[in-house]
């Protein structure tokens, strides 16, 4: 932190950031290491390790430092090179031998381009409008080498959420600053009166990246106008959809951005406190959040009198316990008074009624990471960007079975169709993407033929999805759509909090039914009557989870009825993924007798010596694909 | 849980020491019975009593709120906690059948505690690692990418790093 302490003026913030660039852009190389959640679980904590290790036994004076989610997920772990004056580059499935070996190329003075995924040539900022650098003309070192920009998986991005997240030490406040952290809220306190706060934000078109799009600007007016002596401001940070970890993302990447968001927002609300709900199973994002929250406190950025302005602003963490209903905010708001996290019938709004019965903010990660970058550029000009009624960009974790995996950020409007092939680069091998799934559990399946629409609010929930928060995870040959919607519906079943009983009951019911097609018990009548129920269900539930429950089953229903009528009709899963419709075999032609199949089977299925040809008893097979997994020349086959 | 043969000792519980950090409003419940959960890795039924009676909290509103959240257990966890992504990207690319190798080879007919303590195998709504489905955690490491013939592997590494069996209370009340 600054040895100044407290900020109070624009020549403290320009120190700060002038501390910020000279590890940002440091005149020595650097060793970035991509340490958020899925870097650290593919292995970046050893690489880091590995780095500083060698960089020590170099007797180098690099920095070697973590970084947050560079977004090429399929890649990891990642390990980036600052090389001043020519670039940076990435090199992807990084092992802890081979950040050794790069380094060492790196200090002979040239670099090791083996597993080397693309250079960087600059950055952009869209809290500042600059472009930075990082090579002065063409480039020698990186020949061969694809630029980033020219990647499709990055081309058709646009980075206004994620503008630090794999750039910036998450730790640093000083690096924050350096890319113009914190001026959106010296202005805001400095320049600006709360009712131009509110005016940007509305003018931006801004709408809630939780899931439902409500406009952020018409929520933040409800809020300030109405009476109550205290004003809170939360974030949503608990972010349960299974499938997606955006915000994840932001916070471990990015953590002031959140905060500095929050702050202007209580500003122009007139709050004076806000609280941070995190999931209880994202840990890092806690710390870091905890680091970054200190930091703001001493530089004098959250606190008593801001900027000197007269303007006070806390943020406290609440620790989710695990409950996903607790994503609806009038559980979250429950869920922080120290009750159970059940939902209760609005109006009252949080924003007449919300944290103990307070006028109240209730806005997701994303949607507050977006407005410093508002206030800076002006509504005007984040209003240019996306659709004539959804603005701006959409983080998303594009997963599942497709071969860039990756967190994203597009501009709205972008089709789901240049996503998942341009960006996403098409699926595996053997398989065809035939659907994707987006928008959670409350989200729906939507099919290949209808790639060509448009991501905006109103296009996916005319397609019987919703936005949702950004979990987009691809869906191929090799799924069966009957067994995701019980996927889902097993979730929600278990999930639902109880109190009204269309949930309750009818997500049992639905997930039962389901149950029995995927086990070849189902009949036609059940597809009607398992249609009917969900439209009671979407009806008659008292909150966001049992409305919306029905999603996963009515798309699927809708978009791949032929799936359902091969479960019920022929007893058969056309994808191979319901158990007691598929049978193992082994291709005698193919079998070339290695016993490795034998050596994992739990029931003794396998009969067969070695070097002879195996067969599978069907009497004794369990269908748990343990031979398949193992089965070199393929023999092992599903039908 | 796997039945009779576990026994669960109850640890000595200093609630009063544990409790002094907080201020005595019932918003606190939370947060207080997380504290309680990760020092012994579950909730012990004197801990809910001595809660519910600093706090002003009915008890039957305590046992709500510790049952009504996936993060707490009112059973004793097994010495490695192997938490299973059921989310649904880790579904999709197989992650029910690497659970049930998990559950196979720790001979478990559901998720929950080996009779030794040992293991607990639990499923848990995505840990937010979708890019590397289907992953585990085990304790705090994550492990991406997984297959059948990986979970063995995994569990190998635990099973391997326990010299001597630790008796239950101590392995209890063990912070983490």
């Amino acid at each position: 932190m600054s040895e100044r302490g407290r900020l109070r003026t624009a020549k403290d913030l320009d120190w700060l950031a002038a501390e910020g660039l000279r590890t940002l852009y440091p005149a020595q190389p650097k060793v970035l290491v991509g340490a958020a959640s899925c870097g650290r679980a593919a292995g970046a904590v050893d690489v880091l390790k590995a780095a500083r290790e060698e960089v020590a036994r170099l007797g180098l004076a690099w920095r070697v430092a973590e970084t947050g989610c560079i977004g090429w997920c399929s890649e990891e772990p990642l390990l980036d090179l600052w090389l001043p004056g020519h670039g940076r580059v990435s090199y992807g499935r990084v092992k802890p031998a081979d950040a050794r070996r790069i380094v060492r190329a790196a200090a002979s003075g040239k670099p090791d381009l083996r597993q080397a995924l693309a250079w960087m040539a600059g950055d952009e900022n869209p809290c500042t409008a600059a472009h930075t650098p990082y090579t002065q003309g063409s480039n020698g070192w990186f020949a061969g080498l694809p630029e980033y920009a020219e990647l499709p998986m990055f081309a058709r991005q646009a980075r206004i959420v994620l503008r630090n997240s794999g750039i910036i030490d998450p730790t640093s406040l000083e690096e924050y600053a350096a890319r113009g952290g914190y001026r959106a809220l010296l202005r805001a306190l400095t320049e600006l009166q709360p009712e131009d706060v509110l005016r940007e934000v509305t003018r931006s078109g801004l709408r809630g990246r939780g899931g439902a799009g409500f406009p952020t600007g018409e929520k933040w007016r409800r809020v300030r106008e109405a009476a109550g002596k205290t004003k809170y401001v939360i974030c949503n940070a608990d972010e349960g959809d299974p499938g997606a970890y955006m915000d994840r993302a932001v916070l471990e990447g990015d953590p002031h951005s959140v905060l500095e968001g929050m702050a202007i927002g209580a500003y122009g609300m007139g709050a004076r406190e806000g609280v941070i709900y995190v999931r209880a199973e994202y840990p890092l994002a806690v710390e870091r959040l905890r680091t970054a929250i200190e930091q703001a406190e001493r530089a004098g950025l959250l606190g008593e009198d801001i900027f000197g302005s007269g303007f006070s602003f806390r943020v406290r963490i609440v620790r989710g316990a695990g409950a996903f209903v607790c994503g609806e905010e009038t559980a979250l708001i429950a869920s922080v008074e120290g009750h159970v996290g059940e939902p209760r019938p609005r109006p009252p709004y949080p924003a007449q009624q919300g944290l103990w019965g307070q006028p109240t903010c209730i806005n997701n990660v994303e949607t507050w990471a977006n407005v410093p970058v508002i206030l800076l550029r002006g509504g005007a000009w984040y209003a240019r960007i996306g659709t004539e009624r959804s603005k701006g960009t959409k983080v998303f974790s594009l997963v599942g079975n497709v071969r860039n995996t990756g967190l994203i950020e597009v501009p709205m409007g972008i089709t789901l169709g240049e996503i998942v092939e341009q960006i996403g680069g098409g699926g595996r091998e053997g398989h065809t993407i035939k659907a994707v799934q987006i928008g959670g559990p409350s989200g729906g399946c939507i099919p290949a033929e209808q790639f060509h629409l448009p991501v905006d609010y109103e296009s996916l929930v005319q397609a019987g999805s919703i936005m949702g928060s950004g979990g987009l995870v691809v869906l191929d040959t090799g799924n069966c759509m009957v067994d995701v919607a019980r996927y889902f519906l097993e979730f929600l079943e278990e999930e639902s909090c109880g109190k009204c009983f269309p949930c309750r009951v009818g997500t049992q019911r639905l997930r039962e039914m389901l149950s029995r097609i995927c086990a070849g018990q189902g009949t036609e009548a059940d597809l009607a009557l398992l249609e009917d129920l969900c439209w009671v269900v979407r009806e008659t539930s008292l909150c966001g989870l049992g409305q919306t429950a029905p999603n996963p089953v009515l798309t699927t229903l809708r978009y791949f009825h032929h799936e359902y009528l091969a479960h019920v009709r022929e007893r058969r899963c056309p994808a191979k993924v319901c158990r007691e419709l598929i049978t193992y075999f082994i291709e005698p032609t193919l079998c070339d007798g290695c016993h490795a199949c034998v050596q994992v089977c739990a029931t003794e299925a396998i009969l067969g010596e070695k070097k002879a040809v195996h067969r599978i008893d069907n009497s004794k097979c369990i269908r748990c694909g343990a031979c398949l997994e193992v089965c070199q020349p393929k023999a092992v086959q599903v039908i | 849980m796997t039945g009779e043969a576990i026994r669960h000792p109850e640890p000595v519980v200093e609630i009063g020491e544990l409790l002094k950090g907080w201020s005595e409003r019932a918003e606190n419940l939370i947060p207080i019975l997380q504290e309680i959960q990760q020092r012994y890795r579950y909730l012990p039924e004197a801990a809910l009593r001595a809660v519910a009676a600093r706090l002003q909290v009915p008890l039957p509103e305590v046992f709500h709120v510790a049952t009504f959240y996936n993060c707490f257990s009112l059973e004793p966890v097994g010495e490695h906690l192997i938490q299973v992504c059921m989310g649904t990207a880790c579904h999709v690319r197989g992650a029910p059948l690497v659970l049930e190798r998990f559950l196979r080879e720790l001979k478990l007919p559901r998720p929950g505690t080996t009779p030794d303590l040992q293991f607990t195998v639990r499923t848990v709504r995505c840990i937010g690692c979708c890019g590397l489905a289907p992953v585990a955690r085990v304790d705090d490491q994550t492990y991406a990418h997984l297959t059948q013939a990986r979970a063995d592997s995994v569990l190998r590494r635990y099973r391997r790093t326990r010299s001597s069996p630790k008796p239950p209370s101590e392995a209890a009340e063990k912070p983490t």
